[in-house]
């Protein structure tokens, strides 16, 4: 088994430093939707001076690098416990180089590990053995700004006029986001699960947030669910940084998960303009990064 | 855009509009969660007794903080190793978390500006009235692009905080932000959530 820690690394870097084109294509949309001269164009203009910088100088995006989330998708035959211990190298090694900053705080003592490691949820490691011969790595960092307006649901909400159906997913999903205004550094994306308990509910609307902008959804409902609520989202006005403006979401994600007959639960996980995520594929001793 | 040297009068802190971009020089420093409740438990409400060196960095940070401003950030900093110190990722964090304390430091500390992210709430906007403060608004996100705008790291103190959660004396220039409350009363926060409730209630009566 090959060693893939200066592998983890460089995607790591990238990660950090490098956001992906579905993303910066959608800010570029976004400001010329802005006034010229206002707040929020200002703003937009300034988030993409900072994107070309960061690529350049491959420095962070933002300071906040996040929880690191990573998802592998590994090939018979290799070892996890491997695998953990090379990431977790890894991701030492890049908080050294300043491409993470040091995240992981004790909750009880307040101290800070200073190398990002902590505990078996630190960083979050998802391992799934797939077929065929490549091994996959996806790196998510999503930071505490963002993390923090993130809501959970349980339907029917009474105050909201939410009932048990996809109308009532729109209504607490608009709410959410009208509670987050600027807080979660808007623009955002929205990640929606749809049903599951409260734990896989929360896991599944940040997985969903791995699928490309440009990907429709193949459920047809799902696939107008999801421009509606960017579309309304916008209409709230709430606007870049939350300065007012006509960009408020860049998009939404919905999945939905099988649910107990007594729970239907909607979890919104908000991210922000900073959509930090990138893959790597593992083969025939190749690396090759998206 | 209106250039503000720090440390601030308390008539050029009355100047500012909500809505008038900035451009801040001199020093300020970064203070967000711990920093906040460690001042307020030490030294304001006087839950915790000082340990440490906190009775050295209080009266070190006292004369920094006074007329200038406090930076919710916790950055990303280069040179841990030799301690020469340079700020590589320096973006806002979210404020709000200090709306418990904020208006207690602010007084305590005679601070006039308070620069973070996502606006602050009610108690921080009566104290800037009172005494004469400011909320400026930095791009989140935008970590970067401020970090070049730190000229000089010229130190730490709590540096046992965390990197994230220390308190790092900086000098900058050209430091770019947006007056979101004044001291006027003016928040665009309070007027954009406002708007946008209506907005909500609008389409939430819709199916």
């Amino acid at each position: 088994m090959p060693d893939l820690t200066e592998a983890i690394l460089e995607l790591i870097r990238r990660t950090s430093t490098d956001l992906p084109p579905d993303i910066e294509s959608r800010l570029r949309q976004a400001v010329e939707q802005e006034t010229p001269g206002s707040a929020a164009r200002g703003a937009l203009e300034t988030i993409l001076q900072n994107v070309d910088l960061s690529r350049a100088n491959a420095t962070p995006i933002c300071q906040d690098t996040g929880t690191p989330i990573f998802y592998v998708y590994y090939p018979e035959g290799w070892s996890t416990r491997k695998l953990r211990t090379e990431i977790e190298m890894a991701v030492e090694q890049a908080t050294k180089q300043a491409f993470l900053r040091p995240n992981s705080v004790d909750s009880l003592t307040g101290k800070n590990s200073g190398n990002n490691l902590g505990g078996d949820y630190f960083p979050t490691i998802h391992f799934l053995e797939t077929d065929g011969i490549a091994l996959t790595i996806e790196l998510m960092l999503k930071g505490g700004g963002c993390e923090n307006v993130g809501a959970q649901y349980s339907l029917p909400n009474d105050a909201l006029g939410a009932g048990r159906d996809l109308a009532g997913v729109r209504k607490v999903v608009l709410d959410a986001v009208q509670k987050a205004q600027g807080q979660g550094c808007a623009p955002g994306i929205l990640g929606v699960a749809i049903g599951g308990d409260r734990g896989s509910s929360y896991y599944a609307s940040k997985e969903v947030l791995f699928r490309s902008m440009d990907e429709t959804n193949p459920d047809p409902q799902l696939a107008a669910l999801e421009d509606r609520l960017t579309e309304e989202s916008n209409q709230l006005g709430i606007g870049p940084m939350g300065f007012g403006g006509k960009t408020t979401a860049l998009g939404t994600k919905i999945t939905s998960l099988n649910r107990l007959p007594a729970s239907y639960f909607v979890t919104i996980s908000y991210m922000c303009w900073a959509y930090r995520r990138r893959k790597m594929v593992w083969q025939n001793d190749q690396v090759t990064y998206s | 855009m209106q250039t503000i040297q720090l440390p601030m009068s308390e008539s050029v802190v009355r100047s500012l509009k909500v809505g008038d971009p900035v451009a801040l020089n001199g020093v300020m420093v970064t203070g967000r969660d711990t920093v906040h409740k460690w001042l307020i438990d030490t030294f304001i409400k006087q839950t915790r007794a000082p340990q440490g060196d906190d009775l050295e960095v209080y009266e070190a940070i006292k004369p920094l903080l006074k007329n200038s401003a406090i930076y919710h950030c916790g950055p990303v900093v280069g040179g841990l190793d030799t301690k020469a110190y340079y700020f590589v990722a320096a973006g806002p964090t979210t404020s709000i978390r200090e709306e418990p304390y904020q208006g207690s430091v602010m007084r305590h500390f005679t601070l006039r500006g308070v620069i973070g992210k996502g606006g602050m709430g009610s108690k921080t906007l009566a104290t800037c009235q009172e005494i004469g403060g400011v909320y400026l608004h930095a791009i989140g996100g935008a970590a970067s692009l401020i970090a070049q705008t730190v000229t000089q790291v010229l130190g730490v103190y709590k540096l046992d905080f965390g990197v994230p959660e220390a308190m790092w004396v900086i000098e900058v220039k050209d430091f770019p932000a947006v007056v979101t409350m004044d001291a006027h009363g003016g928040s665009l926060h309070a007027q954009i959530e406002a708007q946008s409730r209506k907005v909500l209630d609008d389409l939430l009566s819709k199916a």
